[in-house]
């Protein structure tokens, strides 16, 4: 029988079908940080129970810290708690602990495929939505509650029904200035935010095909914003070349027995979807939110619409547009910006610094913007002075701060204040998202890029075209 | 961590008439930094609840002394974003057990089957007709019946039938959590890992 790659890997985890229930699922890989955490291990300690699988486990600190004097103890009481009882909890475990100033610490989004943890066919969790970000390796990866956090700890198990299967095609060559994160806020705003719900996602076409690992990690980062409990796309060469070689990854023998398994893992020819959705790249050019949610994107050069084109209801449409102080009809070319912050789990990968710095390269940040360049780890943060990135940074007018979630959650310092515009390259725009009353645009690296030097929503196309000629 | 079990719930409810409510909503991000499961019902919705000076906002519905109940009415899309379950801890810590909206987003949905609040989905139309009743008369009563799996609007008798699995349904009327049964299998667990791939 056909199979789509969705369901090879989800039914070569099936431990036990409960009748009338949901399927066991067993977990390869669980990722582990300190905000969703400590009250499943306080679970463990009450049940008087152990992690099954420690070695399967592992914790780095991202959400809650600080992204400048990693060095200095945690200002914030509350965030250096729950940071001591992730430390105190890997160590009372046997768990892998990546805490604050770790050399391999940073979101734990970013640091799973660059240690190698993250594998193709591998089933992985966490206690975070962006967990589909490792769907970009052919993973089945999503994000979990506590309580699941606590069920995958003690048991190495999940209990979930088994979604619907949805097949994204995007057909063609991406535009001149169009990079994944477009592609992704594109279908969001085609699907709105809940029209994947109850869906696990593939992705499919030349347009994904041709794209590097850390695209296709940005794409399946943001499954979760048009609802889908996670995105994947088929592991090829580039996956398996971009997995060699790293700390987790399997050697030798092992390394044949999986790539055995990874060969296998692709859509059969005939194997059906629940629901197909098929796109042209021509159609795509560089996005932007207006709105309080992923759902409301449109391209940079166009309007924002007028509730009566917009689904759903006209009083939670003007709601948004209210706390955003944008009205209907507004162009969103040259409105003026505050903030920008380049980082998280979806931009916060050496080639979204790259992207970044092909525009700031040889000009300045407008003076009026306060502009956060967060690197999504070490790792990165290393790359990007061993390429000179940082050098590019300074001479333009921006400093590189320490990794970590940051802005992206506003959980630690860096936050946006009331009333004030961030053009955003993270992942949700919800109100208060960066910091109470803060307004986000979200969008790619490279209309961050031509925010922060122009100091409003600028079309990046124009500058890159600037930068070649 | 074993919880309230679910039978039927008779209960007025409390109105939120607005769609896509993600869980930055519910619980704002800046109230994750607790270390136990406590006080989160405190925070609920609270950007939307409170001025800056700490002030109710008058016109919000959970400040509203006119609403009260149990059971909390949301828009379509509830719940849909972060997958903290601090979101769904929230609505139980405020003293909610039943969330009713035409649509639910997949993990807050999960996360609230796990910690004992029912999630009732309705059609577009009946969610429609409760919050014209809550609107006509704030002290309505719903009827949610888990046993039966209806919804009923009391006053009229209107009902409606909702979806929760077998499985879910057994574990919510009991008070079970999924650990209990996994527990059970441990077995079973580490005779698949030795064969697993990865």
């Amino acid at each position: 029988m056909s199979k789509t790659l969705f369901d090879k890997v989800w039914d070569s985890h099936v431990v036990r079908k409960i009748e009338g229930g949901p399927d066991i699922l067993f977990i390869d890989r669980h990722l582990v940080h300190e905000v969703t955490s400590p009250v499943a291990f306080l679970g463990l300690k009450n049940r008087g129970v152990r992690v099954l699988y420690p070695e399967r486990t592992f914790a780095t600190a991202d959400h809650n810290t600080p992204t400048i004097n990693q060095h200095l103890p945690v200002a914030d009481p509350l965030s250096a708690n729950q940071l001591k009882a992730l430390e105190e909890n890997a160590k009372e475990y046997g768990i892998s602990h990546w805490g604050l100033g770790h050399e391999k610490n940073g979101i734990v989004h970013v640091v799973g495929p660059e240690y190698g943890i993250t594998q193709p066919g591998a089933t992985i969790v966490c206690g975070d939505s962006h967990t589909s970000t490792h769907g970009a390796f052919g993973a089945i990866a999503f994000g979990i509650g506590t309580s699941e956090v606590e069920m995958v700890l003690s048991t190495q198990c999940i209990m979930q029904p088994k979604p619907k299967s949805m097949r994204i095609n995007v057909k063609g060559e991406l535009n001149f200035g169009v990079t994944p994160k477009d592609v992704a806020l594109y279908i969001i705003s085609k699907l709105t935010t809940s029209g994947a719900t109850g869906y696990f996602v593939e992705y499919a076409g030349e347009v994904f095909e041709n794209m590097t690992m850390e695209g296709r990690m940005t794409v399946c980062n943001l499954s979760i914003e048009m609802g889908a409990r996670g995105g994947m796309i088929a592991p090829d060469q580039k996956t398996f070349d971009y997995v060699q070689g790293r700390e987790f990854t399997p050697t030798g023998a092992a390394w044949d027995k999986a790539m055995t398994y990874w060969e296998t893992l692709s859509t059969d020819e005939g194997a059906t979807f629940d629901k197909e959705l098929t796109f042209d790249a021509a159609d795509i050019e560089p996005m932007i939110t207006y709105g309080t949610n992923p759902g409301m994107g449109l391209g940079i050069s166009k309007n924002i619409p007028n509730s009566g084109d917009v689904e759903g209801g006209a009083a939670t449409y003007s709601k948004s547009l209210g706390y955003m102080d944008f009205n209907e009809g507004d162009s969103m070319i040259g409105k003026k910006i505050d903030f920008v912050f380049i980082g998280s789990c979806t931009n916060g990968r050496i080639e979204d610094f790259r992207a970044f710095a092909s525009i700031v390269k040889g000009r300045k940040k407008a003076d009026h913007v306060t502009a956060w360049l967060v690197p999504g780890s070490h790792k990165v943060e290393a790359a990007i002075k061993e390429e000179g990135l940082l050098a590019v940074f300074n001479e333009a007018g921006f400093e590189l701060r320490e990794p970590g979630c940051s802005a992206c959650l506003a959980m630690n310092d860096d936050k946006v204040p009331a009333g004030k515009y961030a053009v955003s390259t993270s992942n949700r725009n919800f109100e208060g998202r960066q910091g109470p009353g803060s307004r986000t645009l979200l969008a790619s690296p490279l209309v961050a890029a031509a925010a922060a030097v122009t100091g409003k929503v600028t079309d990046p196309r124009e500058l890159l075209e600037k930068t070649i000629a | 961590m074993a919880y309230d079990k679910f039978n039927i719930l008779t209960s007025s409810a409390v109105p939120l008439p607005i769609e896509n409510v993600d869980t930055d909503q519910i619980i704002p991000a800046r109230f994750l930094k607790a270390t136990e499961r406590k006080g989160f019902g405190d925070n609920l919705f609270r950007d939307w609840r409170y001025n800056d000076d700490e002030s109710p906002k008058a016109d919000f519905a959970l400040n509203n002394p006119k609403y009260s109940g149990q059971i909390l009415v949301g828009g379509k899309n509830f719940g849909s974003g972060s997958s903290r379950e601090h979101a769904a801890w929230a609505v139980y810590d405020y003293g909610f057990r039943c969330v009713v909206s035409s649509f639910f987003a997949d993990i807050f949905k999960n996360n609230c089957l796990n910690i004992g609040v029912l999630p009732v989905q309705v059609s577009p139309a009946f969610a429609d007709k409760i919050f014209a009743a809550i609107e006509a008369d704030p002290k309505t009563k719903l009827e949610i019946s888990l046993p039966n799996q209806t919804i009923t609007l009391v006053a009229t008798g209107e009902k409606e039938s909702f979806d929760i699995n077998s499985y879910k349904k057994d574990n919510m009327l009991n008070g079970f959590d999924d650990i209990d049964y996994l527990q059970n299998m441990k077995e079973d667990i580490t005779t698949f890992a030795e064969n697993v791939p990865l």
